[in-house]
This record gives C-alpha cells, structure tokens and sequence, in this order.
C-alpha cells in the first residue's frame, strides 16, 4: 500500500519516541489497543501545574499509520490546555497525514490515547487532592484534640 | 556489499521468469503462431508439436502420463475444476469432501461454495508444525467422502504434508486425491505413481515460467478420473478444459519445468542452506523470533518467522528495499492476521509480527547477508519504538494485561 510522503516521514523520523516516569504525579499514560488486535499506543503526557500539555512522548506498536498518528499527536498537543487537546478529534489525524479509509482506525486510536493520558493525569491528580483533604482534616482534627 | 535493491524475496509469491523460458516461448508469440488445434496445415502442426513436447516435460516431472496433462490459465482454474468437477461428476457416489484449515483460498472459497449448494465440508486442524494428523484424517472419512484435497506445500509456511502416506491412506479407502501441488512442483520430488495422487493442480509462474498458464493432472488409469468440465466450448484438453491453448505459454511451462526437474537437486541444497544461514543470521542477533511451521518438512526456499514485539506491516515499511510479504493483514479494514498462521496456534499477536522469506533462483547469498542485517536493524529500531518491547523488558508478562481492544 503506498504511504503517503507525511506518514512516511513520521515513520522514518518518529517524534517524541520514549517514556516518562508512570508514577509522576505530573505525568498523565494512556495506553490504548491491544496486541492481538495488531496496534497498541502508548501515550504520556507532562503537564504544568497551571494545566498545560509541557511535553509528551509515545511508544507505538503497530504499523506505519499507526506510529506516525502517534507521533504526530504527540505534537499537536504539546503547549496546549487539556481542554484544546481534548478538543483534538482524529479526523484532524486523517487530514494532515492523509491516511486511507482502512487506517482512520489508527487515527481513532491516537484520539483515545490523548483522551486516556488526560483521564489518567486527571485521576491521579484527584487522588491527591483527597489525599490532602485527608491530611488537612486529619491536621484539622489534631488541632481539635490538642484544644480540647 | 554488491547488491542491487530492492532485493525479491518473495518468490512463494511469484517468480522471475527464466531469461531461457522467455526464449524459448518467443517464436512462438511471431513467426510459429499456430493454433495447437489446426489440423490442416503446417502452422498448427508446428505448435501441436509444441504443445506436446511440454506436456512431456511437465509429466516426467510428476512421473505422469503426457495424456494426463490438462492446460488451464493457472492453479486457481486448476484448483476449481478438480473440486467443482470431482463434486459434479460423483454426486451419486457421495456429497462429502475433505481438506485442511490452512489450504489456499482457492481451495477454501470453492469448498465453501460448494457447501452452499449442499455438499459437506470437513476442514481439518493443523499441528502446530503445520502438518495434519493422518489418523484425524482416516477418522473423516466416510461411505460418503469422494474427495480428499491436502496441499503439497503450503504457500505461508512452506510446510510440506505427507502427501504419499495421504495418498495411499485415500487409495486403500476407495477416495479420490487431490492436492494442491503448486508450491511444491518443480521444488521438491513429487511422484503420482508413488504417491497415488490422482489430481493435482500446478501453475507455471511459482517455477520461473510466465503467469496465465496451469495444468491439472487427471490420472487415466488405477484408477480412472473423471471430472465434469465447468467451461462448454471445444472439448480441448480431453474435454476437460475448452479453450484454445495458449501454446507460448504452454511452452514456456514446458521448458521451466525442463530447468526446474534438472535443476531440482542442487537448487535445492543450495536454497536450504541459504534459508538456514539467512534464519541463523537473524536469529543470532535478534531475540524473540520463532519459526513458524516445522523446519524439517518444509520447502527448501521458505522461512516464515514472527519478531515478537514488532508489528509486521510496519517491519514492512521499514524493510521498503526488500520485497517481502507479512503475515498480518493490516491492510485489510478487517485487520484480521494470516488464517494459515492462527491455525497453528500462533497468538494473534505473534501472528501480526510475521515475515514470508521467499527465496529462489535468483536470490545470492550477498541478498541474504543484506536482507538478516536490514531486518536485524529494523526489528531493533521498531522495538525501541514498542510499548510491549517495553513492558517485557520490565519484566510484564503481557498476557497478564488487561488490553482495550477496539
């Protein structure tokens, strides 16, 4: 099947290939796919403090459409909020890398990598906000016994 | 290294056509343009003449009668009128018919075709080497069975089936025998008398001669095969096969399986140890690759191997100066990996990072040096770029993962 000369390249020269630490609390992972179904996408996301995408990385496992999708992903969302790259659809994919009907899937799959990095940052950062609610009564509640 | 890109290998595929066979059917496409069937005058006697000296050549390398020769435009015709036209001809004999999961399409899609309009369809399993089990097979038959169709060699995984323990198990249980011989022809030694094959399809292009030119062999005597033809017209070809013949064609077969038959010999040592050197090239260097089918009962110009962890298609892709095929049909919307490979009990996963290797007469050892080091490079770049290379290097089983299919 012919590629197209945008697939091509970010195939031959993948962009952000590598990981970051899982378990940084600033680091959202989306792993989406499944080896039996021949694609698997790894997705990691470092966002600042104030909500914003700082940089990201992939490991793809799949076939060129696949990896330049992820590839490119990871470009488009780097700088932008977790809104914008929310907003980010595959049909964004489809045109910049024009990719033919049988692979809008691998587009499909770079989409519900974003969206599972987001989920995971924003679960992970939920956590720990519960876990200083926790600690902040629990202080709290300190305060109160030593007054008593 | 002095070798000109893009390497072919994929010679199960197709092949070159022999600069001796492209000679020798030349005259026949100008000056010696006769139609085999014109009786009247030197012109179609000449190719008459033609006609029956390659149908000499193709029979002494089944070890057949020239009469038992039919010409068709290819192994896929050839395949459709041994099955369509056994079914036809012994409908009253019985409706039940016998072959393998791993078979080519055109054995499958007929038999299926056939089971919509009544008749009965055992697919049998696969070893995981590939190969059939011969009691399964004694099992399936029955008082109603009148064909069993095994392959030779299948086309994925070069695995070659015990076609003459098939054939004497079919003889002694009164079934006809047909086998799909197209990746075996010319490759390997193959005997109808010995192996009691009574039909087999073969095609010309697997073995250096031109594309559009099959055979069938019908065995005449002990015992004699009949077979309903699926075109009306002439009643060329004993009536089994209308058609004018295609005589440049045929002659092209003919002399390709002249060079394949005294060739067969060293070709064949010289193509096995290739294939080995270029899996042990491989293999040295790069982890996590297995061999898909037994090595032992298998043609001597394949290897098919799974590079765990690399999707096939995108090995492809970065193999792009190495004609190859994959084992995973992501190109298909239907992203469903090779039929022939799931059959062996290869996981889909494995499935998907699969490689044809085809070699043949044309292949050197420099193409094979070049092939295991631009396939080592590209596996090791790929795994690099590979969640699961990833998660297995940590240690994760990834079985034990949940996935999100999709």
């Amino acid at each position: 099947m012919p590629y197209s000369d945008k697939v091509v390249d970010h195939y031959e020269n993948p962009r952000n290939v590598g990981s970051f630490d899982k378990n940084d609390v600033a680091v959202g992972t989306g792993i989406v796919g499944a080896p039996e179904c021949g694609d698997v996408m790894k997705l990691q996301l470092k966002i600042s403090a104030d909500g914003v995408i700082e940089d990201a990385k992939f490991k793809t496992f799949g076939c060129g459409s696949a990896i330049a999708s992820s590839s490119l992903a990871t470009e488009m969302v780097k700088g932008k909020t977790l809104e914008q790259a929310l907003a980010i659809r595959n049909t964004d994919l489809v045109q910049e890398l024009a990719l033919p009907p049988v692979k809008i899937h691998c587009s499909v799959l770079a989409e519900d990598a974003i969206k599972a990095a987001i989920a995971d940052y924003q679960s992970k950062q939920a956590k720990m906000k519960s876990a200083e609610t926790l600690v902040n009564s629990v202080e709290v509640t300190g305060a109160v016994a030593v007054a008593a | 290294m002095n070798v000109q890109t893009p390497v072919y290998m994929d010679n199960n595929s197709t092949t070159r056509t022999d600069p001796r066979v492209v000679e020798a059917m030349l005259p026949y496409f100008s000056e010696d343009f006769g139609n085999a069937s014109s009786k009247s005058h030197p012109f179609g006697w000449k190719a008459e003449e033609a006609v029956d000296l390659a149908r000499e050549r193709i029979a002494r390398v089944l070890n057949a009668d020239p009469k038992e020769i039919i010409f068709t435009s290819g192994a896929t015709e050839s395949n459709n009128l041994a099955i369509k036209g056994v079914a036809e001809m012994y409908a009253d004999k019985g409706d039940h018919i016998i072959t393998v999961v791993t078979e080519h399409k055109a054995i499958l899609d007929t038999c299926k075709r056939l089971e919509t309009e009544g008749k009965r369809v055992t697919y049998l399993d696969v070893k995981p080497d590939g190969l059939i089990d011969l009691q399964e097979l004694a099992d399936a038959i029955t008082d109603k069975t009148i064909l069993v169709s095994i392959m030779a060699a299948n086309n994925e995984i070069g695995v070659m089936q015990p076609v003459a323990e098939i054939g004497k198990l079919c003889r002694e249980r009164g079934v006809i025998f047909h086998t799909d011989a197209v990746q075996a022809f010319g490759k390997v030694p193959l005997d109808v008398q010995a192996m009691n094959i009574d039909i087999a399809s073969i095609t010309a292009h697997k073995i250096y001669g031109p594309k559009g030119i099959g055979v069938l062999y019908v065995r005449r005597r002990n015992p004699r095969i009949r077979l309903t033809a699926q075109m009306d017209g002439g009643g060329h070809e004993r009536g089994f096969r209308s058609g004018t013949l295609n005589v440049p064609g045929i002659v092209g077969f003919g002399m390709a399986a002249k060079i394949a038959f005294e060739e067969m010999e060293a070709e064949s040592a010289r193509l096995t140890a290739l294939r080995d050197k270029l899996r042990t090239l491989v293999m040295d260097s790069t982890s996590d690759v297995y061999v898909n089918g037994s090595l032992e009962h298998r043609l001597p110009g394949n290897i098919n191997m799974s590079f765990n962890y690399v999707e096939g298609e995108s090995l492809l892709m970065g193999l792009k100066d190495v004609a190859l095929s994959s084992g995973s049909a992501c190109t298909s919307a239907s992203l469903e990996p090779s039929y022939v490979l799931k059959a062996l009990g290869v996981g889909d996963e494995l499935a998907h990072s699969s490689l044809r290797f085809g070699l043949g007469r044309f292949t050197t050892e420099e193409d094979v040096e070049y092939v295991a080091k631009r396939v080592n490079h590209e596996v090791e770049r790929l795994r690099e770029m590979s969640p699961l290379w990833e998660l297995a290097q940590e240690g994760i089983d990834l079985s034990t993962v949940k996935w999100s299919p999709h």
